[in-house]
């Protein structure tokens, strides 16, 4: 991390300087974030709404922070995604943090939500999770930390909307088996270690859904406070 | 409109931080002495890339422990920080230099050859105790070496010897006199500290020639990509590449010839970006000096040629659907950002490995000082099939001029497994 600290760190002092120092004499592509994207709008979709893939994530109008953690996080290999290791390995942290930046600003309306496959049972222990937790099993509110409205919070925290089922319980799995990982202390670990198979399911499934909310802008750094300290989200 | 917002943000933020740098750099300069042989040895460092091997993802600065997968086990690198306990902090420079130039531990022992001192070797004394003082001045660390995990019979350090009979030949650099002084630092960097040869020779795990074969002992990374002959024009052969394009591509990874990806990728970015003009051009001037010019074209395509025709005309078809709109209909590109495709060596040569991964991985050249926010192209390997890669790639070896041949489905299918890091 140092090293690549460091190196960026290299990067940034001296970008200023070097305005231009690539010859620009034939035509160009658009100096935009929108063309320096394109290796990643496939997946992701233009404007960072997501494709048809169920696995592939939204990215639009998330909390700039947030997804510079998780590019940051691809980089470094401590989030696995190959694909995404590979695309990110030698991009400097400015960079990364103007791709976040990007996606970030970008509102594209939320999918429908979809009509579920599990039972009302099911969902109504979805509902439970999600809004009280269940204090026996030390398991938060999912609302105590993604907000009342579950549109997250700056900067660090996701809203947990416009996610479908199958992407929100492999996130869920990821952190229950150590291929994602965020900064410590890493909250998200604690709480979803926590979970069952059953509420992983139940959970993810009563998210996919809500209906977009009217407002689906994160809330402002400090609204409320969390349940405890996450690494992803500094006081 | 977002991103107008968020570019002029980031600027805002870089002039601040060039502000720094410069008061950084005068209080450098107060120093003296001993903080120029310090600097000199970072420089001369980051020539030889020992930051690539030596510090792990988010592990400390030289540190060591990263994992080097090889074809025999895995070896780990050392921790090169002045800790007297785990890392080199006992060391004196004559001991750092038996490494350097011999490979050679302190007690004589001997160095596995993924420790590139087969290139090291050629490194002055003066260069490598710069080094020294560099690396004695870095915060120590204190992390014990991971041991190797090589399979049996490679555990065996005494298989070294074997090695090093035929590859290895101690010794400076020894400029030639026939040359100028600028052809020969950049041979001097190019052969020695640059170790180029590593993975731009046939005695590397990728281009294996028998004589590597008949050496079942090559301790070289698995990278699954091709490190292109630096002499051959047919090849990366630089000899009718104006200097200009060469030191672009050395220090920024653009060009309008080419682009660098992949282990090249890293290799820009880690080390070469920070090598100053002279010496960038001086690489220049000595790679375009020992290419060769062209051998005749290699031998034709092993597909039947009904077949590639099919597949040839296939591949037009994906290239306007899916490649066009980057790199141009006839292959012209927008260089340097979308490089062109026409009359481009990296996608002729008789290996297709390296196109096939690039079109199924997609990349984005390095992030460097001189291009800081590079341009990307998407990964096409979930959007494309075995045979619609076969045919894309076959396309641009074969259009425009390009002189390469086609490729087989079973090419591209194979290349899909290959590892990413
Ligand atoms: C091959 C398809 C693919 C490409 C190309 C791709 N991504 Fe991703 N991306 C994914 C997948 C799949 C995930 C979820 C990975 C996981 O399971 O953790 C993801 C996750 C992310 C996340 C985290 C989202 C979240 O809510 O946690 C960000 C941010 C992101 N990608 C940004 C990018 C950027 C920027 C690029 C281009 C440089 C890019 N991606 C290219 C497929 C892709
Ligand atoms: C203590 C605070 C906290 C609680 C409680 C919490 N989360 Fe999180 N959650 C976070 C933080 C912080 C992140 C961002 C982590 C990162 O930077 O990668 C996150 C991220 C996530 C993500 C990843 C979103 C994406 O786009 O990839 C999912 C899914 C998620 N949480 C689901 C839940 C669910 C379901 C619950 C309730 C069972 C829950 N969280 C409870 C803090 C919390
Ligand atoms: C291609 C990868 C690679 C590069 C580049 C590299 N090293 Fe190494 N180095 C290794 C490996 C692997 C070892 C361990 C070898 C062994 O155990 O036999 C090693 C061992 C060493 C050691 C012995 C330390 C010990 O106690 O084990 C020193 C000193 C060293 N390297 C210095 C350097 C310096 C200085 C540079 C840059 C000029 C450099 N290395 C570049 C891979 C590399
Ligand atoms: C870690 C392995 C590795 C090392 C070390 C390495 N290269 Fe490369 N190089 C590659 C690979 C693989 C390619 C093919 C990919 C590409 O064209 O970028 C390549 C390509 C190139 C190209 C052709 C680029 C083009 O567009 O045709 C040049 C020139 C080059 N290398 C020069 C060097 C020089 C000079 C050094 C030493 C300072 C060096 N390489 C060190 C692996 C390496
Ligand atoms: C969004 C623009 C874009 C699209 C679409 C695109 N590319 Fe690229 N291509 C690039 C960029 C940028 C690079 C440099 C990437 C790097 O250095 O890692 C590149 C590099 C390449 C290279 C290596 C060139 C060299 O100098 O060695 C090949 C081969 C290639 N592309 C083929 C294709 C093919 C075939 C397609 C369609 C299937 C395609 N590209 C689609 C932007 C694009």
């Amino acid at each position: 991390m140092f090293a690549r600290a460091a190196a960026s760190a290299a990067v940034i002092v001296t970008l200023a300087a070097f305005d231009g120092a690539v010859a620009q004499t034939t035509s160009q592509p658009p100096d935009t974030m929108a063309a320096r994207v394109e290796a990643c709008t496939p997946c992701h979709g233009n404007k960072g709404e997501g494709t048809s893939d169920v696995y592939f994530p939204r990215l639009a109008g998330k909390p700039a922070g947030y997804l510079y953690n998780q590019l940051l996080a691809f980089r470094s290999g401590r989030r696995k995604y190959p694909p995404m290791n590979y695309l990110l390995e030698f991009l400097p942290d400015p960079y990364l943090e103007a791709m976040a930046e990007y996606f970030a600003s970008e509102h594209p309306p939320l999918p429908q939500s979809a009509p579920s496959e599990v039972s009302k049972e099911v969902l109504a222990q979805g509902e439970l999770l999600a809004t009280s937790g269940d204090a026996g099993r030390n398991i938060p509110a999912c609302v105590s930390c993604h907000g009342p409205g579950l549109t997250g919070m700056q900067p660090g925290i996701p809203g947990l909307l416009g996610l479908r089922a199958a992407y929100v319980s492999a996130q869920l799995g990821a952190w229950r088996y150590g291929t994602r990982t965020a900064k410590s202390p890493d909250c998200m670990q604690l709480v979803a270690g926590h979970l069952t198979e059953a509420d992983v399911t139940a959970v993810a499934a009563w998210l996919a859904t809500r209906p977009a909310p009217a407002n689906p802008a994160p809330v402002p750094k400090g609204t409320y406070a969390l349940p405890f300290g996450c690494g992803s989200q500094p006081n | 409109m977002g991103s107008k917002l968020s570019i002029a943000l980031l600027s805002i933020k870089l002039l601040a931080l060039a502000a720094l740098a410069t008061a950084a750099q005068a209080q450098d300069k107060a120093q003296g002495k001993t903080g120029d042989i310090i600097a000199r040895g970072e420089y001369l460092a980051r020539a030889g890339d020992c930051t690539a091997c030596h510090t792990a993802a988010e592990g400390r600065l030289f540190a060591g422990g990263r994992p080097m997968p090889t074809p025999f086990g895995t070896i780990y690198t050392s921790n090169i920080t002045p800790d007297p306990e785990t890392g080199i902090g006992k060391w004196s420079a004559d001991d750092f230099y038996r490494t350097m130039h011999n490979g050679r531990f302190p007690d004589g022992g001997l160095i596995y050859p993924a420790m590139p001192f087969a290139s090291y070797t050629k490194v002055t004394r003066a260069d490598s105790d710069a080094i020294f003082a560099y690396l004695r001045s870095i915060q120590p660390v204190n992390q014990k070496n991971k041991p190797h995990e090589l399979r049996f019979p490679y555990d065996n350090r005494q298989l070294i010897l074997g090695w090093r009979t035929l590859f290895f030949r101690e010794g400076e650099f020894k400029p030639d006199p026939t040359k100028s002084a600028e052809w020969n630092r950049g041979a001097y960097l190019v052969e020695g500290l640059g170790h180029c040869g590593m993975c731009h020779s046939p005695i590397n795990a990728l281009g294996g020639t028998s004589q590597s074969d008949a050496f079942k002992g090559g301790l070289i990374p698995m990278q699954n990509w091709y490190a292109p002959s630096l002499t051959s024009n047919r090849e990366a052969g630089l000899g009718d590449w104006s200097i200009k394009d060469i030191t672009d591509l050395l220090q920024t990874g653009v060009s309008m010839r080419g682009v660098v990806y992949g282990p090249m990728a890293e290799v820009v970015h880690n080390s070469l970006q920070y090598l100053n003009d002279e010496d960038t051009r001086a690489m220049a001037v000595y790679l375009k000096g020992i290419a060769e010019p062209s051998p005749p074209p290699p031998a034709s395509s092993t597909l039947p040629t009904t077949e590639s025709s099919l597949l040839i005309s296939l591949g037009k078809t994906v290239y306007d659907k899916n490649c066009a709109s980057c790199h141009g209909t006839q292959g012209e590109g927008k260089p340097p950002h979308w490089p062109p495709l026409a009359n481009n060596q990296s996608i002729e040569m008789q290996s297709a490995v390296n196109p096939i991964r690039m079109v199924l991985n997609g990349g984005y050249p390095p992030g460097t000082k001189g291009n800081p926010m590079p341009y990307g192209m998407p990964p096409f390997a979930g959007l494309l099939s075995d045979n619609e890669v076969a045919a894309v790639v076959s396309y641009i070896r074969t259009a425009w001029g390009n002189r390469g041949t086609p490729v087989s489905a079973r090419d591209a299918n194979e290349l899909r497994s290959a590892p990413l890091n």
